[in-house]
């Protein structure tokens, strides 16, 4: 029996008429890669938002990380890192200083920030950039800086907000080399995307189509079920149904 | 309280790296505090002054010359036509036309008394009034030395006199910038620290690096305590720097203990920067915050004391003036520095601005929510 991190029914968030979220259920287990797909607009921030404790759902129920998303977000916040879709470490701080600011916020000891923030230097091969401020350095080595920031506490779940917008395909790759590296760490990672290509390394997929889950499944098994060859022509064939325009 | 540690260790390396902190917090003080007494000064000179004099007697000579040196005077123009003289009031040349009718010496010393008339451009309403006392101040001594030489001192002594003789307490030479030094330096205070504030975190909220702090399990206090604690060393160093420049520039020493200003400067701090952030959880730009900043700030400034007494302002309007902690800390400013008061003489500001603060605090931390 696998562990589940993440549960929810029938979860829902509306903004006066607009319902941005459409009553989701579905699981996540520990240890997993979950891609949480959807075209602009079909409500994928919405739904991460509320599961990091960001925005308090209209009605359903939530479980993250053994907490409550209604009654018990500061207990969910201390145990997941997040990484959202703008870019949010400090511009006009260093390396160093950007890592020892978050870790100590999460309440690591001065040893352990010393231990984590070597590790993480060397890990992402930033020795010689270690002192110079983040607003410095090129788009892929911030996003990757950025997500060993969201788990310097070894978070249970991570979520990532379209992570790798705007990144080229070989920093992609790396950057997934650090996802799959948390992910055998046994933090689960909660991840959206538009590359599809990305889709297919997560180990299940879910789509969300106008606030809803229309698909969940391993990748594979999508295609299966689609009766096509490719996760692009899975996505087109449910992303032709929305009636929702993209914001 | 760990976390606050790493917050304000974040917030002074941000603000000691940020360019323009240096200029905010000592360059702009210091030529605010040389520029603004000069443009806020009361003591009105060089009044336009026309003179038509229809006498040309030794007398409306005398009394022109008087009037001239008296140094308030700026002579723009002499002659014995009226037409002329209102055409300058006309061009905005005169500020003041004195008339010296036909006969005044002859009529003053055989009838004991002439009428003068005096007309004045009250387009600047102050410089017209102020002119107008300086004017006819000169006068009624003219006229008292002319009774000294003209009437026998036995009738001058039989008549009954009041002589008024002033004196002013605590700044006996009224020298304006005693006045106003204090006051703009608070005005100063106010605007640097609260800015900085609601800028400082609607910047985050621009950049987004706010979200990353909500999505920790960092306590909103904490938060809070992180951002108010920075501004108020801010404030306290443009507070210090001014009182130094106002000693330099304008040789003003605190009559009253700096202890006690600076005892009032947290107790205000507090207030006027949970002002800040108040607007700061408002606003989700840095433009929306200075529009909204500009506003209030233009209005308490106006509606202080700093430029016109809040005594005689409506009582509506001072009832307002009490809800600004402006208006207190430039009360107690210029008590403390021009007049020595006490701790016992300004706990009722004290109080007053304590709740102001209480009230401004928590309602920011209740309209801060890290959970929409």
């Amino acid at each position: 029996m696998k562990e589940t991190v993440i549960k929810t029914n029938k979860l829902t968030k509306r903004f006066g008429d607009f319902v941005a979220v459409d009553e989701i259920s579905f699981e996540v287990h520990r240890g997993e890669i979950f891609g949480f797909l959807g075209a602009n607009g079909a409500g994928k921030t919405t739904a991460m938002r509320m599961l990091c404790g960001l925005s308090i759902p209209t009605s359903g129920e939530a479980n993250v990380a053994g907490f409550d998303v209604f009654r018990e977000t500061e207990e969910i916040k201390k145990n997941i890192g997040y990484m959202s879709q703008k870019f949010s470490l400090y511009e006009d701080l260093t390396v160093l200083e950007n890592i020892e600011f978050y870790a100590g916020i999460y309440g690591l000891t001065d040893k352990e920030i010393k231990d984590k923030s070597d590790e993480l230097i060397s890990k992402l091969g930033l020795r010689n950039e270690a002192k110079k401020l983040v607003g410095s350095l090129p788009l892929g080595w911030k996003q990757k800086l950025s997500f060993s920031v969201a788990i310097v506490h070894q978070p249970k779940i991570v979520f990532l907000d379209e992570p790798t917008g705007g990144v080229d395909p070989s920093m992609r790759r790396q950057f997934w080399d650090l996802i799959y590296d948390a992910a055998d760490k046994g933090i689960t990672i909660f991840v959206t995307t538009h590359y599809l290509d990305e889709a297919e390394y997560c180990n299940r997929v879910s789509i969300m189509v106008d606030g809803r889950i229309d698909a969940l499944d391993t990748p594979a098994g999508l295609r299966k079920q689609f009766g096509v060859g490719t996760m692009d022509e899975v996505f087109y064939k449910l992303a032709r149904q929305a009636k929702r325009s993209a914001d | 309280m760990r976390p606050l540690k790493f917050l304000l260790m974040k917030e002074f390396r941000q603000l000691f790296r940020d360019k323009g902190f240096i200029g905010r917090l000592l360059i702009a003080p210091a030529l605010q505090l040389v520029l603004l007494p000069l443009a806020a000064n009361y003591t009105i000179k060089n009044v336009n002054i026309a003179i038509v004099d229809h006498d040309h007697s030794s007398i409306s000579k005398k009394m022109v010359d008087k009037i001239m040196s008296s140094g308030y005077f700026r002579l723009a123009g002499y002659s014995d036509f009226n037409s002329k003289a209102n055409k300058l009031i006309e061009n905005d040349k005169a500020d003041i036309v004195l008339e010296i009718p036909v006969n005044f010496e002859k009529d003053l010393i055989r009838e004991g008394g002439r009428k003068i008339a005096i007309e004045v451009n009250a387009i600047n309403g102050v410089k017209a009034s102020v002119g107008f006392g300086y004017l006819s101040g000169i006068l009624t001594d003219y006229n008292a030395d002319i009774r000294m030489q003209w009437v026998e001192p036995s009738r001058t002594n039989s008549l009954p006199v009041i002589d008024v003789i002033p004196s002013f307490w605590y700044n006996p030479a009224l020298t304006y910038y005693i006045y106003m030094v204090p006051a703009i330096l608070v005005s100063l205070v106010t605007t640097i620290a609260g800015l900085s504030a609601a800028f400082n975190i609607v910047k985050e909220k621009e950049i987004g690096t706010i979200e990353q702090i909500n999505v920790t399990p960092i306590k909103k206090y904490q938060f809070i305590l992180g951002k108010l604690i920075p501004f108020l060393v801010m404030g306290f160093i443009v507070f210090t720097v001014g009182l130094l420049i106002a000693w330099v520039v304008y040789g003003i020493i605190p009559v009253g203990h700096i202890a006690l200003l600076c005892l009032f400067l947290e107790v205000f701090l507090i207030a006027i920067l949970g002002f800040g952030l108040l607007i700061s959880t408002y606003c989700d730009s840095q433009q929306q915050a200075n529009s909204l900043m500009f506003l209030f700030m233009m209005v308490f400034n106006m509606m202080s004391g700093l430029y016109t007494p809040i005594d005689s302002m409506p009582g509506w309007a001072q009832f307002i003036t009490h809800l600004f902690p402006i208006s207190y800390f430039i009360d107690v400013m210029r008590m403390i520095v021009i007049k020595g008061s006490g701790l016992h003489d300004i706990l009722h500001q004290i109080g007053a601005v304590l709740i102001i603060g209480i009230v401004l605090n928590t309602w920011a931390a209740l309209n801060y929510r890290k959970t929409t």
